[in-house]
């Protein structure tokens, strides 16, 4: 055997050749363990037969899951969540899209000012809005409720709704109207064939975040809300006394459909392009 | 809404027309008559108002003052979808949400028209891309862009189109291509077309009549051949092509011609090819008329002797001597590679000479420079 020996890297050069290679892939394993263990733990332990308290694993079941509703009040509580969130992502939406469009496209007096002012939510500690505006509805001797904590949800919505499509309206081109009134499209049709349908990506998106954020709220809710129960209140109070498990079922639920939603946009996408 | 089909064809007429911004006077009092089936050229640096001009007709911009008429009909103050005019747009602007057979039917449905389906199909056999209808805008390359860009605006048989720099995004090649098939579209379909460009070569490639633009008004306007031979003012004479100005004084004239005395050297020129009003005298000629020759060699016509030859560089179909004469300034002469003159090297002494009636006359008040050092992008 004569074969000539291959010159071989020294030990420390492969190591750190093979770091320098896979550098990025180890930090986007940490990176996204980092992010999912929370979603995970919660998701397992929607399979827990857990009783009473839902802090340690006792075991798999499926009854949680079977029987969603089986918590006293958490299903109730969930419905309030969902039909306020709802309507306020629905009214947020509609006004925040107008504001866009007035501060996105015309020039007015008082339109920096406006500008401004639409951040001021965004920028105000919850905890503050939630007092002030139970002593501003008590003040109007409105009661605290459903209706209140709808108000209180779209004023806060607001804010995001006009950033995101606001930023929409401003990456679009504005040759591509005056093309559309160019091909005998007047005012009206060119909004509905051309502008809306080209700003629409922003609204959608807007309208999931208004909702993500109005079925999350807590601090504001808690003021204004009274006696009704909504989901984030429901696993607050039943922190003391041990959160069902149904919970994670149900916040296990709200992340599958979030994911569903997202992932079918994509695949519509990709179809629309295609 | 317009129909565009049937009303209000004729020529395009521009009277007095002025638009300010603010202080800024984008265009100045223009006056312009487009012939109706002509190919007409906006041609201009940027910042010279020509896409103003062109919006101003396409109803993007309200004119300051003055009046905009397609045949009788007033078309000044009416919105763009009210006009039978339709536009070409730099960068194409294609509706991306739409697949192409909708972006050229949009137009068609706006109206009303009925057969809308024959009609996108033939006007895609026209720009020869009918198997990209169902594709999006973005899944088509630069080129097939610009030909569905026509193909939106043709279809509607406007009774004018407005092209604002429809090849600038294309490479020099592309370019080349899309110029002869323009040209050959606009033949086939027989519109208006007005094409708006700050390329010269392009503009003497492809239109009937070119308006030359600067600072908002138009310089010259005529045939590509009656520009280059016969320019007016020394912004035309440098901007369509190259062109050797001298300044001179006319020392006689006689019933067709007068004698320019250039430093200390005689020109003949003709004179309705003088447009000087005085005796101070811009005298011009163009690159390639001039011949080169050693001084002992014997010439004919309008002579210069004393040059010498202070760069040379070969282009393939000819080569380009830039020539030092006595008075410092550095004339251009562009000689075919015909092997009818000797290949000449930086500090050869030489004559240049020309036919006189190729020599034209501009004011001598006129800027040297005017529309030569003007930068190429749009």
């Amino acid at each position: 055997m004569s074969t000539v020996p291959i010159p071989t890297l020294p030990v420390s050069k492969r190591i750190s050749r093979w770091f320098g290679r896979n550098l990025i892939r180890i930090y986007a394993v940490l990176g996204f363990t980092y992010l999912f263990v929370p979603v995970f733990y919660t998701i397992a332990f929607s399979f827990n037969n857990a009783g009473k308290s839902n802090l340690v694993w006792k075991g798999f079941t499926l009854s949680n899951w079977a029987n969603p509703c089986g918590a006293p009040d958490v299903c109730a509580a969930l419905g309030n969540s969902l039909k306020i969130g709802v309507i306020a992502t629905t009214a947020a939406t509609i006004l925040g899209t107008l504001i866009a469009f007035a501060i996105g496209r015309h020039r007015f007096r008082g339109r920096a000012t406006t500008n401004l002012l639409i951040f001021l939510p965004m920028a105000t500690p919850e905890v503050v809005l939630g007092s002030s505006l139970l002593a501003m509805f008590l003040a109007f001797r409105i009661n605290p409720g459903v209706w209140p904590t709808v108000a209180a949800h779209v004023m806060f919505c607001i804010s995001f709704v006009v950033v995101t499509v606001k930023a929409r309206i401003a990456s679009l081109d504005p040759r591509l109207e005056q093309a559309a009134m160019d091909l005998y499209a007047n005012e009206r049709e060119t909004f509905r064939r051309v502008t809306l349908p080209l700003v629409m990506p922003g609204i959608a998106g807007a309208a999931l975040l208004a909702f993500s954020l109005s079925f999350d709220d807590f601090i504001i809710t808690n003021f204004n809300s009274g006696t009704m129960n909504t989901f984030p209140k429901f696993v607050y109070t039943s922190a003391a006394r041990g959160i069902p498990a149904q919970a994670n079922v149900i916040g296990s639920s709200m992340f599958l459909i979030a994911l569903v939603i997202v992932a079918a946009g994509q695949l519509v996408n990709r179809k629309k392009a295609r | 809404m317009a129909d565009a089909s049937s009303s209000s064809h004729g020529d395009l007429k521009l009277t007095r027309v002025t638009k300010s911004f603010g202080d800024f006077t984008a265009v100045d009092d223009l006056t312009l008559t487009i012939p109706e089936g002509s190919f007409f050229a906006l041609l201009g640096p940027s910042g010279c108002g020509k896409t103003t001009t062109l919006r101003m007709i396409a109803g993007l911009e309200e004119p300051t003052a003055g009046s905009i008429h397609i045949g009788t009909t007033d078309i000044t103050t009416k919105k763009p979808y009210q006009r039978p005019v339709n536009t070409v747009f730099q960068n194409y602007a294609l509706f991306p949400h739409l697949s192409i057979f909708e972006n050229v039917a949009f137009g068609l449905r706006r109206r009303g028209v009925k057969d809308v389906k024959e009609q996108v199909d033939k006007v895609l056999k026209l720009v020869e891309l009918p198997h990209l209808s169902e594709r999006k805008p973005t899944q088509l390359s630069g080129g097939q862009q610009q030909r569905i860009a026509l193909a939106r605006a043709i279809v509607n048989r406007p009774a004018l189109l407005l092209l604002d720099e429809p090849l600038g995004a294309l490479d020099l090649k592309l370019r080349r291509q899309m110029q002869i098939e323009l040209k050959w579209i606009q033949t086939e379909v027989g519109l208006t077309f007005v094409h708006v460009t700050h390329d010269q070569e392009e503009a003497m490639t492809m239109a009937d009549t070119i308006a030359v633009m600067n600072e908002g008004r138009i310089e010259q306007m005529g045939s590509p051949a009656e520009l280059y031979e016969s320019p007016r003012t020394a912004f035309v004479a440098n901007f369509l092509g190259q062109s050797n100005l001298i300044r001179g004084e006319v020392s006689s004239s006689d019933a067709d011609q007068s004698i320019v005395e250039v430093h200390g050297q005689k020109i003949a020129i003709v004179k309705a090819r003088n447009r000087a009003a005085g005796k101070s005298i811009l005298v011009g000629i163009r690159p390639e008329k001039i011949r080169i020759s050693l001084p002992n060699d014997p010439c004919t016509g309008n002579v210069l002797t004393g040059g010498i030859v202070s760069d040379v560089s070969f282009v393939g179909v000819s080569t380009q001597y830039v020539v030092e004469m006595p008075w410092k300034q550095d004339l251009m002469v562009f000689e075919q590679n015909d092997g009818g003159t000797p290949t000449l090297r930086p500090g050869d002494p030489v004559s240049l000479s020309w036919n006189a009636p190729f020599t034209f006359g501009l004011d001598g008040s006129e800027d040297v420079n005017a529309g030569s050092e003007v930068d190429d992008p749009a």
